[in-house]
């Protein structure tokens, strides 16, 4: 017993080490940094609340704060509905299940980075390759990047194509947990097959479609190297993100109490919007 | 009108297959065209080149760089795997005090979004004097708080007689887990080893805030200062660059894509 006492410590407290540093005394020390100003060059000054009131007042943070919500209502209704469509087309029995399936999966093992510079490409608007194509079907080309109005949609859209294979996959898990005698069963009941998805089929999936919503979130409110690659935060900060809003601060500003207090806001803000929206699912459920 | 229904699903599937597939071709094509040639939607160049690939390789250390991603992120996956599996065994098959705790704060952790320690983190690697050194992009990654769960979960279901009679013939703790749990835990540590790796490959915001010189830069960071700090000059040539980062992964990927699909899954690892 004393030996199993022993090892067990030895063998866990590198881990309990890494822990303290890496872990417990960033979260502590995010919260004294929102009361301080630092350059890290000079020494901290004591702020009080400052960092809390100017982030308050900062039009600019909730510019960016807008410009999440813009993302989200295009990117949750793009992914949950391009997602189950495929799930539903993958859950038939098919040729080629894997290859299908490996195909949609291919951009999310792709980094984002390159995702970016490559869509940054598809999305040009004399050499582009989306406007190529629109340009062959008679269609004008659209400013894609540089049009505010298209900006965050063009980059919602590209986000979904690179994520939606994940998704794919966590419906599809869903969907081969049904079990086949629901199915005959509103078959037996005369159900058209919209039906069958609208009652059978759509409520089941609810614990996935929360979960899918839940991760899109957190990934939208976590946006960074997209708008960094493709478009800076323009045109006229549409696409600027929180995320991008906290590195230029830290980075370009060397504000660093400012960055981390936007870092906490931002935790709060996931941690109220994945809340609420786990409240109004439940809810709709209820109905 | 079931073999209309069949026809339908399948063009379905090819033009949604396509819409994923068909970028990477443009891009691997338009490295091979002269600058002339990249806006044509032509899949094939007309007059093929490698300008675009010497261009990339004589302006950015980019060999340096796939070195540099290939030791990060081989460095990091090996300590998850071997550290993390010793963690993982203590806290599951070993009873000592404070385990609980840990366990408590494992899961804490996962709850935290990363953005909230960022900063501090960032604060505490130039405090250390560590800006710009391979410390800085490894120490921070050197146990992963999902893959510790992971394995933990897959330990407790391990035999305890396996244990006892190991523990007859003496063996120690160390030698238990790494001749008798690892060989029994391949799937855990290939779900592991994937998607830290993968993880730790394509990350771009922590080596931008702490690496500045360019020799030790890993992949996608120096592919996304070349391309923005203009050092490309076209879109061949930053393409061609983004290829060096694609292009392992993608093999990698044709040869182990189920095991990539669950890895990533069951982790919420998304490039």
């Amino acid at each position: 017993m004393r030996a199993e006492q022993r090892s067990g410590s030895l063998m866990a407290a590198p881990y309990a080490a890494f822990l303290l540093v890496f872990a417990a005394y960033p979260i502590l020390f995010a919260l004294v940094l929102v009361l301080l100003k630092w350059d890290l060059v000079t020494t901290p000054e004591f702020a009080g609340l400052g960092n809390v009131r100017l982030l308050a007042n900062d039009g600019r943070f909730w510019r960016a704060v807008a410009n999440t919500f813009v993302f989200l209502s295009i990117h949750l209704p793009l992914q949950i509905v391009t997602a189950l469509t495929l799930a539903l087309a993958l859950n038939r029995p098919l040729v080629f299940r894997s290859f299908w399936r490996a195909a949609f999966f291919l951009p999310v093992v792709i980094s984002g980075a390159v995702v970016a510079i490559l869509w940054s490409n598809l999305y040009a608007t004399d050499v582009g390759l989306i406007n190529g194509l629109l340009v062959r079907m008679g269609l004008n080309p659209v400013p894609w990047l540089t049009d505010p109005s298209t900006a965050m949609p063009a980059i919602a859209a590209m986000v979904t194509w690179k994520n939606v294979g994940f998704y794919v996959i966590i419906y599809l898990a869903g969907l081969q947990y049904i079990p086949r005698s629901c199915k005959e069963a509103i078959e037996m009941e005369g159900a058209t097959s919209w039906q069958r998805f609208r009652h059978l089929t759509l409520p089941l999936l609810l614990p996935q479609t929360i979960l899918v919503v839940t991760l899109s979130t957190i990934n939208g409110f976590q946006l960074f190297i997209e708008p960094y690659v493709m478009t800076g935060g323009g045109p006229l900060r549409r696409t600027y993100s929180i995320v991008l809003y906290l590195y230029t601060n830290a980075f370009a500003y060397q504000k660093m109490g400012y960055a981390a207090t936007i870092g906490v806001a931002l935790a709060l803000i996931i941690g109220a919007v994945v809340f609420i929206q786990r409240r109004v699912i439940g809810k709709a459920e209820a109905l | 009108m079931k073999l209309l229904g069949r026809i339908a699903l399948y063009a379905g599937l090819t033009l949604a297959a396509l819409t994923f597939i068909y970028p990477f071709l443009w891009m691997a094509s338009a490295t091979f065209k002269p600058l002339t040639e990249v806006g044509t939607l032509a899949l094939f160049p007309e007059n093929p080149t490698l300008d675009n690939y010497r261009t990339m390789w004589a302006r950015a250390p980019f060999g340096r760089a796939l070195l540099n991603s290939m030791f990060v992120a081989g460095t990091i996956t090996l300590s998850v795997l071997v550290f993390g599996s010793i963690t993982a065994y203590a806290m599951a098959r070993l009873r000592f005090r404070g385990s609980p705790i840990l366990n408590a704060m494992t899961l804490g952790v996962l709850l935290v979004p990363g953005q909230l320690t960022l900063i501090p983190m960032y604060t505490l690697i130039v405090q250390l004097g560590l800006i710009d050194s391979y410390a800085a992009l490894i120490l921070p990654y050197l146990f992963n708080a999902t893959a510790i769960l992971m394995m933990r979960q897959f330990f407790l279901q391990i035999p305890q007689s396996l244990m006892d009679s190991a523990r007859m013939d003496g063996m120690g703790e160390l030698r238990i887990l790494f001749t008798i749990f690892w060989p029994l835990s391949k799937p855990v540590l290939s779900i592991v080893t994937i998607f830290t790796f993968m993880g730790s490959w394509n990350e771009v915001l922590w080596p931008l805030l702490v690496v500045r010189e360019q020799q030790l830069m890993t992949l996608p960071q120096l592919l996304t200062v070349f391309s923005l700090g203009g050092g490309a000059g076209s879109i061949g040539v930053s393409l061609a660059s983004a290829m060096v980062l694609v292009v392992p992964v993608v093999i990698a990927y044709a040869l182990l894509q189920r095991n990539f699909i669950e890895s990533m899954a069951s982790s919420g690892v998304k490039g």
